[in-house]
């Protein structure tokens, strides 16, 4: 570690260095710190906009807040099991296993046959490719407002296109309200969740699939390899990594999205569109110690989440680096 | 990831300009690019509404039909009436994102450099701690961060510098990853061949190595901006008075009145995204890299 092939450089040039009244040369103490002076600022803001709020959260879990705002002293677990036998939950946490597992689910499939198509030579590829990143430049509470402006029951546009199509009948009676309606709100809103997923997505797998190096294609067509073949022993498995990535940081994100549903439907009626993120942010609004009960909750669940998936996917890989 | 990324660019750019006269797409080729566009239309399908919509005439606002049968474009020119305080709001809004980025760029570069050229004890445990900030997210951690700025005392003096703080700090470990990924691939030979020259090792820093991270440095200030100019949950959460809404906070609070102004909020929208779409497609070839670059090292 000590003799390390970056270190060499050093005295090297500071042999090029050594005239007369050359530069100062700290003493070694001093010099031991200096990796502080170049990473200190980092590790401040991270200190700052990280860590106390997390410490700040697992206090505020076991304080008695009321809901003006006043610390009554301490809580113990009570936060804790407050919520968790608030009748709410149960609804909730089945509404966000659906959430978080379709978005991801479809969001994946959806992504492996764009990235493939966009994979291919066509002309103006490259402004295709730039159309679709707009939902992920966007500010996703404007997609979501959108989507909710087209999905308004007096003139809304999708309704408009199918009823054209004959596929909804009743038009403008209130009656195709699908965001007034949970099932039907929470499946429009995994559809929007998708939309704004999807690019990132796509972009991953296709930075994948051009990591493939060409002459594996042409040597297993050399070998007399069938194109399906070489699909199924070259173009899988070498995706698998950057599939592996995609899926987690998007299991993170769909599970931690918040704009979509607080734009469409502010989780209501009642809870019944909300997943435990918008639970913890409604909860916020009056009782501020079981809000951070309930992230503390979340950040289990994300955990076990990602945990389990990287089991089921077998990526045991040394990731020591 | 991001260097891989990197050393494609120059190869792929060459064929570009060497390309073979056109010949006639096969057949093949045609569906392929036919079913692209459709896509690529789909994708832009809700932006156009978006700009139909804010265009549209109140009395025809709720009228069925795909195109407004007048166009009221003053829609696009009196939104910027005090009363929707729209201008404000953008300024805010450019307020955060620029300081956000400016702290990131402060803050990324050195460590970033630092950790690219050197290995010392801790090294580890820093990109670890890096790693661990990228999979946090601010929604994640809300709760935390509106008790920490609360005491602090920073809401009740701006929530700008909060919001300047917070984005910067969500935003750290991408400019990280993509910095360090660009400053790696650039020879150390050089920065030393500076410094025989006569240039101080800051010197060199700033002569040798700065532009030649350049498309790194430009990517993450874009990327960083971006974020920090569509965050919406810490803004919703750290903002209370409607004179420090930045715009995604703003447009929220149109939604909770009895009449939508819905030409404005979506005219706003478009305001507010399309010089962020042009920045972005800029940035789009090298993003990937920086996003999944810690989770792949």
């Amino acid at each position: 570690m000590a003799v390390d092939v970056s270190k060499q450089p050093g005295p090297r040039t500071r042999a090029g260095l050594s005239a007369p009244g050359a530069r100062f040369r700290p003493p070694g103490w001093l010099r031991r710190l200096q990796p502080l002076l170049w990473l200190g600022p980092a590790i401040a803001l991270i200190a700052v906009v990280v860590i106390w709020p997390i410490v700040a959260m697992i206090q505020t879990s076991f304080q008695n807040i009321t809901p003006l705002g006043i610390n009554v002293g301490s809580a113990g677990w009570s936060n804790f099991s407050t919520v968790l036998h608030n009748l709410n939950l149960p609804g909730i946490l089945v509404r966000t296993v659906i959430w978080v597992a379709a978005v991801v689910a479809i969001t994946m499939l959806a992504s492996f046959g764009l990235a493939q198509l966009f994979n291919q030579r066509f002309p103006g590829r490259r402004y295709v490719r730039w159309a679709i990143i707009a939902p992920w430049a966007a500010s996703v509470m404007m997609t979501a407002l959108i989507f909710r402006w087209m999905l308004q029951p007096d003139s809304g546009v999708i309704y408009l296109v199918l009823h054209q199509l004959g596929l909804v009948s009743k038009f403008n009676t209130n009656t195709p309200d699908w965001l007034g309606n949970p099932d039907a709100a929470l499946a429009c809103m995994i559809a929007v969740a998708v939309f704004v997923s999807l690019p990132f997505t796509t972009y991953v797998l296709l930075a994948g699939l051009q990591s493939i190096p060409g002459d594996l294609y042409e040597a297993a067509r050399v070998d007399g390899a069938s194109p399906w073949r070489a699909y199924r022993a070259i173009t899988l498995p070498l995706l698998r990594p950057a599939f592996a990535v995609a899926t987690v940081i998007n299991l993170m994100n769909v599970f931690n999205s918040f704009p979509i549903i607080w734009e469409m439907t502010r989780g209501g009626p009642g809870y019944e569109t909300a997943t435990t993120t918008v639970f913890m942010y409604d909860l916020k609004g009056t009782f501020v110690g079981q809000a951070a009960a309930m992230s503390i909750i979340n950040f289990a669940l994300v955990l076990i989440i990602i945990v389990v998936f990287l089991r089921v996917n077998g990526w045991n890989r040394q990731e020591a680096s | 990831m991001a260097a891989t990324t990197v050393t494609a660019a120059a190869p792929a750019a060459a064929k570009v300009r060497t390309r073979a006269p056109r010949k006639l797409p096969s057949v093949k080729t045609a569906i392929i690019a036919l079913i692209a566009y459709v896509i690529a239309i789909i994708f832009l399908l809700p932006y156009l509404e978006m700009l139909v919509t804010s265009v549209r005439p109140t009395k025809e606002l709720y009228e069925q039909n795909y195109l407004p049968r007048h166009f009221a474009w003053s829609n696009l020119t009196n939104m910027w009436g005090s009363a929707y305080g729209i201008l404000d709001s953008l300024r805010v809004s450019l307020e955060i994102a620029g300081g956000a980025t400016v702290l990131v760029l402060l803050v990324a570069l050195p460590a970033a450099y630092y950790t690219s050229r050197h290995r010392f004890r801790g090294r580890g445990a820093f990109l670890l701690l890096v790693l661990a900030t990228q999979m946090l997210q601010p929604t994640a951690l809300i709760v935390g961060i509106y008790k920490e700025f609360l005491s602090f005392g920073l809401l009740n003096i701006n929530p700008v510098w909060s919001l300047m703080l917070v984005n910067a700090g969500f935003n750290l470990a991408f400019a990280i990853w993509i910095l360090n990924a660009y400053i790696g691939s650039i020879p150390a030979e050089l920065e030393e061949a500076a410094m025989v020259d006569g240039h101080g090792r800051l010197g060199a820093l700033f002569h040798v190595t700065v532009p030649l991270a350049m498309p790194g440095i430009v990517t993450a200030l874009i990327f960083t901006f971006i974020a920090a100019w569509n965050e919406f949950i810490s803004a919703l959460t750290l903002t209370t008075n409607g004179s420090d809404y930045p715009l995604t906070v703003r447009l929220d609070s149109f939604i909770g009145q009895y009449t939508v102004d819905w030409q404005h909020l979506f005219g706003a929208s478009l305001v507010a995204t399309i010089p962020v779409f042009i920045l972005f497609a800029l940035i789009e070839g090298r993003v990937v890299g920086g996003l999944t670059a810690g989770s792949i090292k």
